[in-house]
């Protein structure tokens, strides 16, 4: 359980790590930690190199742009889930950074290394693509941002390439009547969901249903949205009847925690008491 | 490899030491301090036996390199007593039979202590899922549970 020997800079300027990134092709992104230092210690990793972000100047804030809120990637996600303004502006976020693991998980775990890591049940990979965010990446060709549809393309892989370092995630800000709801299973608390379902609803003056957003964690080899149940909810559907569609274009895999069947039932279950929810809280 | 030249302040007093990157922090504090205290059970981050406070914060030793930990301020158990005198969690976890064997005191005494303001607005329930990421193999938890409602209760009466 003992890391494989490895080279270590800790930069403070994004340009001086994008140059530490692109000198080695072994090198890697040293964020908080949390997923990458248990590879090194399985010896599934062995980068000659590691980057470390902390000390990166400009990596770790919150700032509000009225309708979006951009989050720096070096953000810990302790910090974000005590923060007023996310509580207030954002509270899908919130709620699921409190599922992330353990609080000492999340002292040292940051905003963008979840993103960036993409395990296919992590929460904050779901919160971006269910409210359809974006991030930030710089690299040596310069700046550039990646929508949620495209940033996801299978176990533990994103559209940020090798020499890109993801700089902040963009989320839209929650308006009026907004309801949002995290509900996942698992086996403990702090595990990674069998399968969670992490939503938000928009209610209009007329009191319909305006807005739906609902994505899927743990039923694939990333975050999915579940754009079947959104068109029911959007078409006036129940929590109930929306819910019974989100199995629909999921084949999730069996393993030692779960069978596929099991976790396509749990789709519909987390789906429906989710939306449940949301719809409860948005008035 | 490279080695690095760290300070780090551990329970008020300064260290310098000079570190290869793969050193855990964990590790740094057993082998390089010999503050044993510090326990090490999985070495992957999910029982929560090697947990110190980073800056204030409960974090798991096992998830960060000593490096990383350059200009921080480390606690850990050895930390909480003064001299003979039990820090008041430490107490309230011998009063209510909260460790058996004791692997994952330190650890759960780490957790608590730095969750204190938290946990005295919280229910059982969620003392229970707030304290999910230290494993105890002997107790059931029973105790150490009560021994964190009898820390807050006491903090409340003392007007904290
Ligand atoms: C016991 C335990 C339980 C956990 N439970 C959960 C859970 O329930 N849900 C959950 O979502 N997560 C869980 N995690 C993982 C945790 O949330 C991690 O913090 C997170 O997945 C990675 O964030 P990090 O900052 O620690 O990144 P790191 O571990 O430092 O990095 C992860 C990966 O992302 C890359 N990377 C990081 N930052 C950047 C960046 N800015 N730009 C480019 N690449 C980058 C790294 O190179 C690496 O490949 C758990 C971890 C542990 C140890
Ligand atoms: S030894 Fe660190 S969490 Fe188990
Ligand atoms: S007292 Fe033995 S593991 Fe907790």
């Amino acid at each position: 359980m003992k890391p494989p020997d490895f080279d270590y800079v800790a930069p403070t300027s994004i340009a001086d790590a994008i140059t530490a990134l692109g000198s080695d092709s072994e090198a890697k992104v040293l964020a908080g930690g949390q997923s990458l230092i248990p590879l090194l210690a399985f010896r599934l990793a062995s980068p000659a190199l590691l980057v470390d972000l902390a000390r990166v100047d400009g990596l770790d804030h919150v700032t509000d742009e009225g309708d979006r809120l951009v989050i720096g990637a070096m953000t810990r996600q302790r910090g974000a889930e005590r923060d007023p303004r996310l509580a207030d502006r954002c509270p899908l976020l919130v709620e699921a950074l409190r599922q992330v693991g353990h609080p000492q998980i999340r002292s040292r775990g940051t905003i963008g290394g979840s993103v960036a890591h993409a395990d296919p049940a992590g929460e904050l990979p779901g919160v971006v693509l269910a409210l359809g965010g974006r991030v930030h990446v710089t690299g040596p060709a310069g700046e550039r941002t990646i929508e949620a549809e495209e940033l996801f393309q299978g176990f533990l892989s994103t559209a940020i390439a090798d020499d890109e370092i993801l700089t902040a995630v963009e989320l839209p800000a929650s308006g009026p009547r907004t309801g949002w709801s995290v509900v996942e299973i698992s086996r403990r608390p702090g595990d990674y969901a069998l399968c969670g379902a992490l939503c938000q609803v928009e209610i209009g003056d007329s009191g319909s249903v305006v807005g739906a957003h609902l994505a899927l964690i743990g039923v694939g080899d990333r975050p999915m949205r579940a754009t079947a149940v959104e068109a029911a909810m959007l078409g006036g559907a129940s929590p109930t009847e929306a819910a019974a569609l989100a199995p629909e274009g999921l084949s999730p895999g069996s393993d030692v925690h779960a069978s596929s069947d099991y976790r396509l039932h749990l789709a519909t279950v987390t789906s429906r008491r989710a939306l449940t929810q949301a719809l409860e809280r948005a008035v | 490899m490279s080695t690095h030249r760290i300070t780090v302040e551990v329970n008020g007093a300064v260290y310098k030491r000079t570190v290869s990157p793969r050193l855990m922090l964990s590790d740094f504090i057993r082998h390089e301090l010999h503050l044993t205290g510090t326990h090490v059970g999985c070495e992957h981050g999910v029982c929560g036996a090697c947990t110190v406070q980073l800056d204030g914060d409960g974090v798991r030793s096992c998830l960060l390199f000593a490096v990383q930990a350059d200009g921080s301020a480390i606690r850990t158990v050895e930390g909480m007593a003064d001299g003979p005198e039990l820090h008041p969690l430490q107490a309230a976890f011998s009063a209510a039979h909260a460790l058996q064997c004791g692997f994952c005191t330190p650890g759960l005494l780490m957790t608590i202590e730095s969750m204190l303001d938290e946990l005295s607005t919280m229910t059982e329930p969620e003392i229970r899922e707030a304290l999910s990421g230290n494993i105890c193999r002997c107790t059931g938890y029973q105790g150490i549970v009560e021994a964190v409602k009898a820390t807050v209760d006491s903090r409340r009466k003392e007007g904290r």
